[in-house]
């Protein structure tokens, strides 16, 4: 599958900021964060919001008539991409009122407004990851891991940018919770990606060009002539090559770079090293990691229409 | 809506019967097709480069060529690929604003190019390439089972068929309801044991495929004549004359 460069961006900004507003959601009202008004929540909720738009507004970019969109909010009976949309526009009201109340220094409001912002955060990530579990045509999606990977790089990539926020405010009281999740984020993620890299690689049961073509009674079949000389939209589209070549060397980029380096440096930051300088590295490394993952997912990812090609 | 319509058992469902014994693989159809959809209910069908390098465009046809089966048994086989306006298409459940949906009253899959959004989600969907992206108007093609032409009361009866069916040369291609057990079309997949392409997804394609007929064993039991040698197959003329003495 092609992975344009506007949905891998969707995904791995979105799902960072997602992650973060889910737990400073769930952390604010547990009494994480200190005193009344909190600067860092705010900060972190505005940031939050600013990555979750700048990838909603990125996936726009990816269709064919955008000034559309708005329709996309109306068949959420059927489609998880529109379920997706809907999730996506009303979690901005809790987001935006846990917003004040962090601001102002409303704890009562927060303790509300902040759980429901988190729920609508899970939820949104649970339609985009359901988007791709559910297409059938393409095997490495419809893999049991696949949900779970998404939450695991969301929750990730989220504590990586919390801790970091939280050594630029207090490193001593603020840091330990925030650092711990990112280190134990980083694991999960290496062991669910692990998982998954070698259970796809096993070999994943699917459509062949036999039951493709329904000509496997006559015995094996092999493409002879293709039916157009020139590239073509399914080519493009769902035929993409190019980074499969470099399939392995990126997995080893997204595991150790991506994932395990911000968990160490979270690790370090929590002993004791000084936690701004190393956590800002961290939180940088896990985005990269994630965008590299979600290449990967599409860039490994192989559609039954081409088992009609060659 | 693109959740699916209510349909009883028994609902008509329009589809075409697909030959691949008496295809020849001529492209008449993909090119018919081009023809006639290109001013149809979804025109345009766009071509890009057409004059240069890299000339591409948008078709709902494509024509492939196999082989298929190994020694006496392998033969080349035709095998076009376009909608199979399936029971249970993922392309319209999948569709975000309603503009992918299934004609309750005969089956079709069409899409609304006034409401699509050009997501491309319905093409990942379907297991068959059958949708392809207008790239200029950014909304998605595919067959209309040519619904401008089999409805179409201002052409001959005769006409009111698919353009691709309506071309075939060795009428290796058919069009009917297959949800009616007695049309000629069910007929046809019942007496020549029409198959699903990928049936273990689950789409239930109208389309069916008839897969091409088995040899006679007359046939590939059958030594090409040019195994006997003739006299004049022996250059030396003692040894033409002795064939001769032992043949008689």
């Amino acid at each position: 599958m092609n992975p344009a460069p506007s949905i891998v961006f969707f995904t791995t900004a979105s799902g960072a900021g997602y992650g973060l507003l889910f737990w400073l959601g769930v952390l604010r009202p547990l009494g994480w964060g200190g005193g009344a008004a909190s600067s860092l929540g705010a900060t972190a909720v505005v940031l939050a919001l600013a990555l979750v738009t700048a990838g909603l507004l990125s996936s726009l970019a990816h269709l064919g008539n955008p000034q559309r969109a708005w329709r996309a909010l109306s068949q959420w009976r059927s489609s998880w991409l529109s379920r997706e949309g809907v999730a996506a526009v009303l979690t901005y009201p809790p987001a935006l009122l846990f917003l004040l109340a962090l601001w102002f220094g409303w704890p009562a409001v927060a303790a509300v407004a902040g759980p429901l912002a988190a729920a609508g955060a899970a939820a949104t990530i649970y339609c985009t990851a359901m988007i791709y579990a559910s297409i059938k045509p393409v095997r490495q999606w419809r893999h049991p891991l696949v949900v779970p990977g998404y939450f695991a790089m969301a929750a990730f990539s989220g504590a990586a940018l919390l801790a970091a926020l939280a050594a630029g405010w207090d490193a001593g009281r603020l840091l330990p919770v925030p650092a711990a999740l990112a280190a134990l984020g980083g694991l999960a993620a290496i062991g669910l990606k692990f998982a998954y890299w070698r259970a796809v690689d096993a070999g994943m049961p699917g459509p062949t060009r036999e039951s493709a073509t329904g000509l496997g009674a006559i015995g094996r079949v092999r493409p002879l002539d293709p039916p157009h000389t020139e590239q073509n939209y399914l080519l493009r589209e769902m035929g993409f090559r190019v980074a499969r070549k470099h399939a392995a060397r990126l997995r080893q980029i997204a595991l150790w770079a991506g994932f395990a380096a911000p968990a160490v440096l979270a690790l370090l930051a929590l002993a004791g090293a000084p936690a701004a300088p190393l956590l800002s590295l961290g939180a940088l490394l896990a985005l990269l990691g994630v965008l590299v993952e979600r290449w990967l997912m599409f860039a490994e990812a192989t559609h039954t229409v081409m088992l009609y090609y060659r | 809506m693109t959740s699916l319509p209510d349909r009883p058992a028994g609902a008509k469902k329009l589809g075409l019967v697909i030959d691949l014994d008496t295809c020849v693989g001529c492209q008449a159809c993909a090119t018919n097709c081009k023809e006639w959809n290109a001013s149809g209910h979804s025109a345009p069908l766009p071509d890009f480069k057409p004059y240069s390098a890299g000339a591409e465009g948008v078709w709902f046809n494509r024509v492939h060529s196999y082989e298929a089966g190994e020694g006496e048994q392998g033969r080349t086989v035709h095998f076009p690929r376009s909608c199979l306006h399936c029971e249970t298409p993922a392309c319209v459940t999948v569709c975000p604003t309603g503009a992918s949906y299934k004609r309750a009253e005969d089956g079709i899959v069409l899409v609304n190019a006034e409401t699509c959004i050009g997501c491309g989600l319905c093409a990942w969907a379907c297991p068959y390439g059958a949708r392809e992206m207008d790239e200029d108007s950014g909304v998605m093609k595919k067959c209309t089972l040519c619904i401008d032409r089999i409805y179409n009361e201002t052409i001959p009866e005769a006409q009111r068929q698919p353009a691709c069916v309506i071309t075939c040369p060795t009428r290796a291609r058919h069009f009917g309801d297959l949800g009616d057990p007695d049309s000629a079309v069910s007929q046809l997949v019942a007496r020549r044991g029409g198959q699903d392409l990928m049936p273990e997804l689950g789409y239930g394609p109208v389309n069916k495929y008839l897969q091409p007929r088995e040899r006679s064993s007359a046939l590939t039991e059958a030594k090409p004549v040019e195994d006997a040698p003739t006299p004049m197959d022996i250059p030396n003329p003692l040894l033409r004359w002795m064939d001769r003495v032992l043949s008689r």
